[in-house]
């Protein structure tokens, strides 16, 4: 009778855990997309009831080792795969497919109250890299310059130390924050902060930038000018010159659930990238996705 | 009454010789499991660092301030500065927790009428059950601020910061242990020095502390190895720049910060994987020598008062 009965209980925990596997799919990555996908696979969830979609943070360089691990099912990244990893997926037997999902001005943010304007990407360089270390060095008032960044698991850190800084260190005395939200904060209550994050941290829940919060325009070199990230086709057509795809990644060309989730993103969420402050797929990325079956 | 005798003597010796074994040894068993979890961990941080150790040779931990393992130029593995951040913060908290946790003991033990007693114990308690999360949020959002316009620098995520975090967060062990110290003078002590003509002030300060010393040192360190272990609350409020500090008013990384940044990203079994181990091994080795000299020291006092 007792073994009856404990059979019947394993019978059904089994059934349970496949019918729990089916619909479910795990996100994990990059902190800059968590709150973009989080209400993406909220929208699908209220279309496909059947589909449960647990969507968590820690950054692209986590997301990315997940993936590798095979733990998830997609891994968020505000930055490209590295080589190196892409090598350690294809060792694990993971391949990674690429796609982009969004487009993100990242946005280089100030005090409100300091005078600076616009500054060239080698400017901004200089200042992460430590060689710039007060504001009267780019026609700024006189107050050395306090530092905001991510940490190394971060793609945006990635990224940025990749276009902005030329792939060479950070400057020592930059704080680590752990997200976007967080170097909002720093900056809003310093001076003499900057910091760098997604485009869609820089607003209030009103649609309007932060008070007290400066987005600095942004030029390529010394001749070319100013371009402000704020502006839609500014990002869309890659003028903004610290323009950058935000990244999905999973293990094989996509199928089932993983597929279906993925082509509303690419769809219908598309809306949603553009209410969450973030900017839809354009050009190229277009063609990319394409090639993986979108 | 005879039924009972007979029942007695049916249970065999051997049966009962054998229970008693089995109950020991299993009472045994549960006393070597911290024993065994201990050394546990202690291989597993040994065995999952060595190869870095060997691979990057001690040099390039302990005499370059450079932490840097994900650098696009040149990855270094310095933890001069992460060290001595941690001893900064550690040091800063116990500058600030000593003294308010032995007057605060002190007067919880020899001078509150016993009712303040009964409210201030209970409450000491619950802030040691405060989250480290929490105590980190004040820092963002109630310490930083205030020191930045207490010390007119742009903000307040900096050393002191995480030490006055680590203070209140220290003070409960402090405070609980070095008042145990202190009731558990003798009365006698007290009498003779009041018999002396000293005042009540006066035989605190020159009797009853003085002989609860042992107990006080150890809670001190107790307070210490809090300190060093914590992790969310540095990690939290001194704002994580790993360049060696030069003053309190600058923002530092810990060891601990650094571990819990890191290890999710890390390949596992790469280089920058087991040096965060190593830096791990550090930090177990730290904890362990501050709570070993707290233990003798807990010991020596309680021969002294037997």
């Amino acid at each position: 009778m007792i073994r009856k009965c404990l059979l019947t209980v394993i019978m059904l925990s089994l059934l349970a855990a496949q019918g729990f596997a089916q619909g479910f799919i795990q996100i994990k990555g990059s902190d800059t997309l968590i709150n973009l996908v989080q209400r993406l696979s909220e929208v699908y969830m209220e279309q496909n009831p059947e589909t449960m979609i647990a969507t968590t943070g820690g950054g692209s360089g986590v997301g990315i080792a997940a993936l590798i691990a095979d733990r998830i099912q997609i891994a968020n990244a505000s930055r490209p795969m590295k080589d190196k990893e892409k090598t350690a997926a294809k060792e694990n037997g993971v391949m990674p497919y690429e796609i982009v999902v969004g487009i993100d001005g990242l946005s280089v943010i100030v005090h409100g109250d300091n005078p600076i304007g616009h500054l060239t990407v080698n400017q901004i360089g200089k200042i992460f890299r430590g060689e710039i270390l007060n504001w009267n060095q780019v026609g700024g008032p006189d107050m050395p310059v306090s530092l905001y960044g991510r940490q190394a698991n971060s793609g945006t850190f990635v990224f940025f130390q990749e276009h902005v800084l030329g792939k060479k260190d950070y400057s020592a005395r930059m704080k680590r924050m752990n997200g976007n939200a967080q170097i909002v904060e720093g900056v809003l209550a310093d001076k003499a902060g900057i910091g760098y994050v997604g485009v869609g941290y820089v607003y209030d829940d009103a649609g309007n930038v932060r008070e007290g919060l400066k987005v600095l325009k942004v030029a390529r070199d010394l001749d070319s000018e100013p371009v402000d990230p704020l502006n839609a086709e500014n990002v869309k057509s890659g003028k903004y010159p610290i323009t950058r795809a935000l990244y999905q990644y999973v293990n094989g060309k996509p199928t089932g659930e993983v597929k279906d989730f993925i082509a509303f993103e690419l769809g219908e969420g598309q809306k949603i990238v553009e209410e969450m402050s973030f900017y839809p797929v354009a050009g190229e990325y277009l063609e990319q996705n394409k090639k993986a079956g979108f | 009454m005879e039924l009972k005798k007979n029942k007695l003597h049916q249970t065999p010796v051997w049966w009962r010789r054998l229970k008693e074994q089995v109950i020991e040894k299993f009472f045994l068993v549960h006393g070597m499991l911290a024993v065994l979890i201990l050394m546990g961990i202690f291989s597993l941080l040994f065995i999952e660092g060595f190869p870095a150790f060997k691979a990057l040779g001690l040099k390039s931990f302990f005499f370059s301030t450079k932490w840097n393992p994900t650098s696009f130029v040149q990855e270094s593995y310095g933890i001069l500065s992460i060290l001595i951040s941690t001893l900064m913060v550690t040091f800063g908290a116990l500058l600030i927790a000593v003294p308010i946790g032995i007057a605060t003991a002190a007067y919880i033990a020899d001078v509150a009428p016993p009712r303040v007693r009964e409210v201030i114990k209970p409450v000491i308690e619950v802030l040691a059950g405060i989250p480290s999360v929490v105590v980190g949020f004040l820092g963002i959002i109630v310490v930083g601020p205030l020191l930045s316009r207490l010390f007119g620098t742009s903000n307040g995520l900096n050393a002191i910061n995480g030490s006055i975090l680590l203070a209140v967060m220290a003070l409960p062990t402090i405070i609980s242990i070095s008042e145990d110290a202190i009731l558990s003078i003798p009365q006698e002590y007290k009498n003779a020095s009041l018999a002396l003509g000293a005042n009540k002030w006066q035989t605190l300060i020159r009797v009853t502390i003085p002989s609860a010393m042992s107990g006080i040192i150890a809670a001190v360190m107790l307070g210490m190895g809090r300190a060093i272990g914590e992790t969310m609350t540095v990690l939290m409020a001194t704002g994580n720049a790993p360049a060696m500090p030069h003053s309190f008013l600058d923002s530092i990384r810990t060891m601990t910060a650094t571990i819990a940044i890191e290890l999710g990203e890390t390949v596992q079994g790469g280089i920058h994987y087991r040096s965060l181990f190593v830096i791990g091994f550090i930090l177990f080795l730290m904890t362990f020598f501050v709570n070993l000299i707290s233990d003798l020291v807990l010991e020596k006092y309680q021969k002294v008062n037997r």
